[in-house]
């Protein structure tokens, strides 16, 4: 055998496929070996989340899994007109799924009492924005919260995902007084409180007045999305 | 053995560390250099990964480097990194899933590292496997070393932490009372460029033969 001609069409386009196939079946093999222990990764995750918005920091060394299945008890998903669809299923929802007729919710169970937590989406600045906010089972007391982005300015709008930020929010409320028409809870900038009532604020983050808006809107439009079963829950 | 450890196999690791560094000296990988730097952890990551993608990558295309048509020798060497970094993705994604997250879309960038293809197109082509190995391996700390460098500047500047552990106690900062304030600075990548300038600033000054 002599040299091989590497400069021919017909070697070129045999090697080329011969390579593309080995390298096909490769990644093929280590995406499908890999994807379980990922999508556990992305499971925890997202329950490290929910369990931040119940008062457990993330972060904190604990079994991810363990707590989340001693504090949330149910997660039902409700349909456009309030009423439940299905009992459990509701952490199979991801975030970007979130319409009106296909809401989550879930149910805990803390040494403080029945929790709700209600998953939400938003835009930030750069990018998206997602939280969590749990109610307290008068569904009116906000009773811890968490958010995340995809891509805010880091030291600004990133502080977002910061205990500091996010546990203003404990203790506030959604209405304002007696008045349970609309959701009154919102994150306003330091001086611009006007007339809101210091139960129903929290300030924003000091040069991150966009992200911080985001939030709002987020928080505003989620909760209010929620608003009938939240209604419903009180009776 | 004696050859493996050759005086020219030892040049091939050195030069890189440091006369040749990819980034300090060729001003390579910059745009990763900049982004993933603002915490230490990341930084680490990132360097390793680009040094194993690097080392591999370096040793497979020098092995079928004889065999590669000449016309699309940039497409097979693409193909080679992209299912190196594609792997190196998943197995980060797997097993260390919080780092995966704040390197976001920075491992899939290391495919167009410019160290990589460089590498490959420069050194792994025209020499044997052994070699390129270890070329891959020194360009990959030679990154490596720059960009923990600048981690470590910037988290401590900027967090008042290493690794993520607070260095700078909370009692000296203005709101505590104290007179010391988080470089904000720091977390943002323009400030990495500003240091990795000082620091070929540095590496230019102590090596006087690279001043142009």
């Amino acid at each position: 055998m002599g040299k091989l001609n590497t400069n021919g069409n017909a070697y070129t386009i045999i090697y080329a496929s011969i390579m593309v196939i080995i390298v096909a079946f490769l990644l093929a093999f280590v995406a499908s070996a890999l994807k379980p222990t990922q999508d556990e990764n992305v499971a925890n995750d997202k329950r490290s989340q929910i369990l931040a918005a119940l008062r457990i920091e993330k972060g904190s060394d604990y079994d991810v899994q363990a707590k989340y299945a001693e504090l949330v008890k149910a997660d039902p998903v409700y349909d456009g007109s309030a009423s439940v669809k299905a009992e459990n299923g509701g952490f199979a929802v991801e975030n970007k799924n979130l319409t009106k007729d296909n809401r989550p919710l879930y149910v805990a169970e803390t040494p403080d009492g029945k929790k709700y937590v209600i998953p939400m989406t938003g835009a930030g600045l750069w990018g998206g924005i997602w939280g969590y906010v749990a109610l307290d089972d008068d569904c009116e007391t906000v009773y811890g919260t968490y958010f995340s982005h995809e891509s805010e300015t880091a030291g600004l709008g990133a502080r977002i995902t910061e205990l500091e930020f996010q546990s203003k929010f404990q203790g506030k409320k959604l209405f304002a007084g007696d008045d349970k028409s609309k959701i009154a809870l919102s994150v306003v900038k330091k001086g611009k409180e006007g007339d809101i009532s210091a139960d129903n604020y929290v300030n924003g983050i000091t040069g991150a007045t966009l992200t911080s808006d985001g939030v709002n809107n987020m928080i505003q439009k989620g909760l209010s999305d929620y608003k009938d079963i939240l209604d419903s829950l009180k009776k | 053995m004696g050859k493996l450890f050759s005086k020219e196999n030892g040049e091939v690791f050195k030069s890189p560390l440091n006369l040749n560094n990819p980034v300090a000296v060729q001003v390579l990988g910059i745009c990763s250099a900049l982004a993933v730097t603002a915490q230490l952890k990341p930084a680490i990551v990132m360097g390793l990964s680009v040094t194993v993608i690097t080392a591999f990558s370096n040793v497979i295309i020098s092995l079928i480097r004889k065999t590669i048509p000449n016309r699309i020798r940039i497409i097979v060497q693409l193909v080679v990194v992209a299912a190196l970094v594609t792997i190196v993705s998943n197995i980060l994604k797997a097993y260390v899933y919080d780092v995966s997250v704040q390197l976001s879309v920075y491992v899939g960038l290391i495919i167009t590292n410019c160290i990589l293809m460089g590498r490959l197109e420069a050194f792994a082509m025209m020499n044997g496997p052994w070699e390129s190995f270890l070329d891959g391996i020194a360009n990959g700390l030679g990154y490596a070393i720059v960009l923990v460098i600048v981690g470590f500047v910037r988290e401590l500047l900027g967090f008042g932490s290493i690794f993520g552990f607070q260095i700078i106690p909370d009692s000296w900062l203005l709101d505590n009372g104290g007179g010391y304030l988080h470089n904000g600075m720091m977390t943002m990548p323009a400030m990495a460029l500003i240091l990795v300038g000082c620091i070929i600033w540095a590496h230019r000054a102590y090596n006087k033969d690279k001043i142009q």
